[in-house]
Parts: C-alpha cells; structure tokens; sequence
C-alpha cells in the first residue's frame, strides 16, 4: 500500500534544519525573542509534567488511564497560542497539556490526574476528563469522537448569540473514521458554525497505523465531502502550527464557517503509559524520538542565539519546580469525600433517590 | 481430571482459536485486535496464525464494526466482534438493537445472525467511566439476543465456543476484573458435551438462602458464602443472562426460602429487578422475605479512588443476607 499519509517528515527536517542554519535569522524574521522563549518554555513545561506524570502512574499514584502529551507539545502551544482567551476548546482524552496551556493551573491539572478534591474536576474526571469554565475548556472526553457534536453545539450557540467566538475541537486520527466525525462536519459546514476540527495525526490510532484505517489517509482532504476546507501542517513547528492555525480561527471568526486542520507529530511512546507499544518497529520507535519536537526547536533557537546556556539551564530550573511544585500539591491534597458519590447526579434531589453511604447497611431503614 | 492451567484472558483466546479451527466461517475483527493482540491481548496470537483476512483490525468504528458484522452473518459467516471497553459500546447501539436483535424476527426467522460482540465488561480495575460499567441490563431488555457471562476459565473456554456456534446473536460479557484468574481447564470433548450455555449452576449448595450472581460477583458471592459461619449460603452463578435459567433459581428458592441478587450495575431497573420479580411471582408461597438486591449505586462509575465503595463487596453481600433473615 502506497504511504500516501506519512509525509516525508525526517527527510524534510533535515532540509529544512539546513536551511535554516543557512539563513537562521529568516525563520524567526519578525519574531520577538521573549515570546518564542516563552513557547520553547511552554512546551518544555508540558513535556516535563507529562513525564512527571507517567511517573506517578507508575508508582501508582494515578489511577485509571492516562494519555500523554509527548511529541504533541509543539502542536499544542501553537494552537493555543492561535485561540484568544474568550474562545471555547473541546479536546479528546490527551489533553493534559492543552488544558495547561489553555490557562488551568498545573497544580489543578496534577490534583485531577491524582484523582484529589482540588484538581480541576474536584478528582472526578480524572486524566481523561479535564473540565475548566474558567478558561473554556469545554472538556476532555474519553469516547472517540464524543466531543465533536458537542463542539458543534458550542458553536450554534455562539451563532444564535451573534458574538465572535470561536470554538476549536482537537481529535486523534482514529477519529475520522467514526461516524460522529462526519455527522459533526457535515452539520457544521451546512449550519455555518465557527468551529476549527484540529486532527492530532500521530500515524497511530492505538496500534493501528492511519493507513491501514482510513480509506483517504490523507487527513486534512477528509472534509471535502462537507466542502471544508482543510489544511495539513507540521505539528512539530510550534511557529507553523501558529500562524496555519490562526488564520483558520481568524477566518472562522470573520467567515462563519468551519475549517479542518491536520497536524502530524510523533507519539513518543505508546498510546497511553500502560501501551508498551510493542507493536512499533525498532526503527518506528527511533523515528518518533528523531521528531522530538523540543530538541528540533532547542536547535533553531539555539542556532538563532536566542536560546543560551544560561537561558536553557534557567527555564529548565523553572519548568522542573513548576511541576514539582503540582505534584507536592497534589500529593498533598485530599481525596474526593466517600460522601460526594452522590452529589453530582442530579442538579436537584430525586425521589428514590440513594443517598446512604457505602459502609451503611443495605436498604437500612 | 485432564486439564491445562489457563487464566479466563487465555481460556477466551484458546476457545476463539478451536473455534477459528473448527470452522473456517469464523472471523474475529475489531479495534486492535490483530498485530496488537486487544488491549487486554485475548487476542494474542490469533493474527499471526489465522492471518489478516480473519483476524481483521478494524478502523475505529463501533457501529462499522457490528454492521459489518451483520453483512457477514448474512452470508453465512460467524464474525466475533471485540468492542473494546464496555463504555465504547454505544455507539454501535443503533446497529445492535435495531439490526442485529430484530432481523431474524424481522425476516420471518429467513435470516440468521451468528454473531458474537465480546465485551469486556465491570470495575475492579481502576479504570475509571468508560472503562468500568457494567451495561447487561441494555441488552437484556432487547429481545433477539442472547446474553452471556462467565465466572471462570472453564466456561470461558466453553462458552466462548458456544456462543460462536449459537444460531442468535449473542453479547458475551467478560469480567475484565478477572481476566488474570487462573484455574485447570478441561479441553477435551466439545461444545455439545460442555455444561449448556443457557444453563445457571449452583456452585455452593446451601440451604437457609441462595445468592445469585454472575460474572466478576460469583467470585465475591462464594467469598461470601464462605465467611458466613451461622447461615449455609446456596451460591448460584447465572451464566446466562438472557434467557435466565428459571428453574435452577425457583428450584433453589423453593428449598431456602430467601433470596439475595447481586450485581456490579446499578440497582434500579437492573437485572436484579426483573429477577425478583419473577421470583416474586413463581415462588411467593415458599419465600419468607422479600427478594433483597445488592449492587452498584444509582451514580455514573465513580473515580478509582471511590470504587472500591461503589462495587458491592463482601460485607454489602452479607448486609443484604441479615436483611432477608430480618424479616
């Protein structure tokens, strides 16, 4: 079968790596130091938590599954960097690291991976279902495809109020097959709704590679048949990522319309931390750590000058205490009371409704 | 007794491969199940010896999934559908309930549906929403199919076999929680000499009070039974959840007089329910309480750290025995 998915992606690293130590000022013409400084910070912070994460599952301190975020830092920050703060964002179950750069607090993330009362679904969601109002972040969600409907209706709602949000729906690659995919699109694109689908191609859905899955592998033509327009870019270019996404939310807000965005990057390891991804060649696996998208940024920006040593050493130093600093607090938090079992069901009490505790009785009187 | 040492994760994949053996007409398709084995590998190894066209990964499509299924049934195949995690079953709701139980009815018994959807099914591992429900009551409220679970590594090399060969559909649920328990089981004979796949067996006789369970329970049941000093505790494990077999439960109530169901679901509108019921009707006469359910609390599948107070346990077991000896 022809790899028509997979772009050439090494090859055109080391292309483009050349380039740009030809000319390394060209890429980040325009650029201001401070702020790719605070990209590369931004990923690197995630990256970090998502490691310290898999850490603490493994030593058992989460619970469930957990999904990380690594080789997708790049993707992430770019997208979120394209969002204005009032804009809404859906995401899938590996979201940790959008839910952080969307504006949650790490430590409120961390508590909710530990499962504790101050994580930012009060330990009831968990790694897979991060909730903040506060930044809209609409939700994470652990079906496949679940979250594309309801960006959708996030989306008329923007629509019948006549304000200018914008709502962005991030998805693995798997997802395009389900059939909540091509409903989603096709109402969106009819209805005019502002929502920008983001594809998250890592070439792997689980185990399966996306063209042994999906019949037009090439993702970003997969809304054609809604006539959305789509666009493929390299998710291991934080600035590409940027400025590809936010023309798309810009046009979305100006044009009433949806849009679809692949971005490819490399899984780094399995698809959750307990996939010991066995199913990977040797040279598949050395292909993911060769597009770690923070070296090859740490690379330009060091090229440019912009990112020394001390620089490095500092924002490392930084990053490793923010993120020890959310696993102190969430290890230092409380569990969810036994007693909030039952407080979330109903907005108002039922009839009928059970309210004994576990330890009590069956049906005590 | 001949028998080889096989948790219930091995025993499904033994049973699924006599049965890919046995007949040719047998496929097994799903979401990695193929190169990667299933996420819980029941089907490790199949791929590699059955090859690509009978061990099919398939994209990420539950309703595809059983529709296809059903298309393949049609013409005279025996797909094994996985759905990965209990919870990822819903979207295939549409083509279950309303294609695969009804076409059989639907075709004036013209079309036979030989399909089986293996669910791995329950809590006790941590897994969180998603992961963990417990959906029987779903599909034994839907006529036109047939509903299984096992308890142990014997039935589930057995059952898995029967379930391929039934001429219905049939949703075989396999209690994630005990994929690791191991146990001898016997290999030789064949799906006909093998206890039926609709039959219920006690597997404690007692006589002040039976206790019914099925699947992941029927292990905290006999646990139960078993730390019970002052009352002899009848344990009956269901297997069939649609049709349940009646009269192995009637039979025993008639002779204790008390009953108590337990499952991991929640209890309102469970399968306990329409098991009391029933019992209500046929044994009235011979009960001496009411029918006492225990099971999963009316709240969505709670976090990992509070499941342990969501699942029924031993001690909610033995609480809904006092109960029916209050009376």
């Amino acid at each position: 079968m022809a790899d028509t998915a997979k772009p050439k992606a090494t090859g055109k690293t080391g292309s483009r790596r050349r380039a740009a130590r030809n000319n390394a000022d060209s890429h980040f013409n325009g650029e201001k130091p401070e702020v790719l400084l605070d990209y590369y910070r931004q990923m690197l912070l995630i990256r970090r938590f998502e490691e310290r994460a898999a850490q603490a599952y493994t030593q058992a301190r989460i619970g469930g599954y957990c999904h990380l975020n690594l080789g997708e830092e790049a993707t992430i920050v770019g997208l979120m960097e394209a969002l204005q703060e009032r804009d809404y964002l859906f995401t899938n179950y590996r979201e940790h690291g959008y839910a952080i750069a969307k504006g949650t607090h790490p430590r409120e993330v961390m508590a909710e991976l530990y499962g504790r009362s101050t994580g930012v679904s009060k330990g009831w969601g968990g790694s897979m279902h991060l909730f903040d109002a506060r930044t809209r972040l609409l939700g994470g969600y652990g079906i496949v495809g679940g979250q594309l409907p309801l960006a959708v209706g996030a989306a008329l709602a923007i629509t019948y109020r006549g304000s200018d949000e914008v709502v962005m729906c991030q998805m693995g690659d798997g997802t395009t097959n389900i059939g909540a995919f091509h409903e989603s699109l096709n109402i969106a694109s009819l209805w005019n709704l502002p929502v920008i689908f983001v594809v998250i191609n890592n070439f792997t859905g689980m185990g399966t590679p996306v063209e042994r899955s999906s019949a037009e592998p090439e993702l970003y033509k997969r809304g054609s048949a809604y006539r959305i327009e789509g666009v493929r870019v390299d998710g291991r270019d934080v600035l590409a990522v940027r400025d590809t996404a936010t023309t798309l939310v810009e046009r979305a807000r100006s044009e009433h319309r949806p849009f679809l965005l692949e971005a490819f990057s490399y899984r780094m390891k399995g698809h959750s931390v307990v996939d010991p991804a066995k199913y990977r060649t040797k040279e598949e696996a050395e292909e993911a750590l060769a597009n770690d998208p923070i070296a090859m940024f740490e690379e330009r920006l060091t090229e440019a000058g912009i990112l020394t040593d001390e620089i490095k050493k500092e924002i490392a130093e930084s990053v490793k205490a923010e993120v020890a600093d959310a696993a102190d607090f969430a290890e230092n938090s409380p569990h969810p009371e036994v007693s909030t079992l039952f407080d979330y069901t109903y907005a108002t009490p039922v009839a009928n409704e059970s309210r004994r505790m576990p330890a009590d009785p069956v049906f005590a009187e | 007794m001949s028998g080889t040492e096989l948790t219930l994760g091995k025993a499904i994949n033994a049973g699924l491969r006599r049965a890919m053996e046995n007949d040719p007409k047998v496929l097994v398709m799903g979401e990695d199940v193929g190169r990667l084995g299933g996420v819980f590998r029941v089907t490790d190894g199949l791929y590699k010896d059955f090859g690509a066209d009978r061990v099919i990964d398939t994209p990420l499509a539950e309703s595809g999934i059983i529709g296809t299924a059903i298309g393949l049934a049609l013409r005279g195949y025996r797909p094994v559908c996985e759905i990965q995690f209990d919870g990822f079953f819903f979207p295939a709701a549409d083509q279950t309930f309303t294609q695969l139980a009804k076409l059989r009815a639907r075709s004036e018994g013209r079309l036979s549906l030989p399909v089986v959807i293996r669910i791995p099914y329950g809590g006790g591992i941590g897994a969180v929403e998603h992961h963990s429900e417990s959906p029987e009551a779903y599909f034994t409220h839907t006529a036109g199919l047939r509903v299984v679970t096992v308890a142990t590594p014997e039935d589930a090399y057995w059952m898995i076999q029967q379930a391929i060969a039934c001429p219905d559909p049939v949703v075989f649920l396999e209690p994630k929680r005990r994929y690791w328990d191991k146990a001898p089981v016997r290999t030789d004979g064949s799906v006909d000499t093998a206890t039926p796949m609709g039959e219920a067996r006690i597997v404690r006789p007692g006589t002040d009070v039976t206790l019914v369970a099925y699947g992941p329970m029927v292990k905290v049941a006999l646990h139960a039974a078993e730390a019970d000093t002052e009352r002899s505790i009848e344990v009956i494990d269901l297997r069939s959840l649609s049709p349940v077999d009646y009269d192995t439960v009637y039979e025993s109530v008639r002779r204790t007089g008390r009953l108590v169901v337990t499952h991991e679901a929640p209890v309102t509108s469970g399968l306990g329910a329409e098991i009391a019921a029933r019992v209500t009707e046929a044994c009235f006469y011979h009960l001496e309480a009411p029918v006492i359910r225990v099971g999963g609390f009316d709240t969505p599948y709670p976090p990992s750290r509070l499941e342990e107070y969501y699942l029924p346990d031993l001690d909610r077991v033995l609480d809904g025995v006092d109960r029916t000896f209050a009376y």
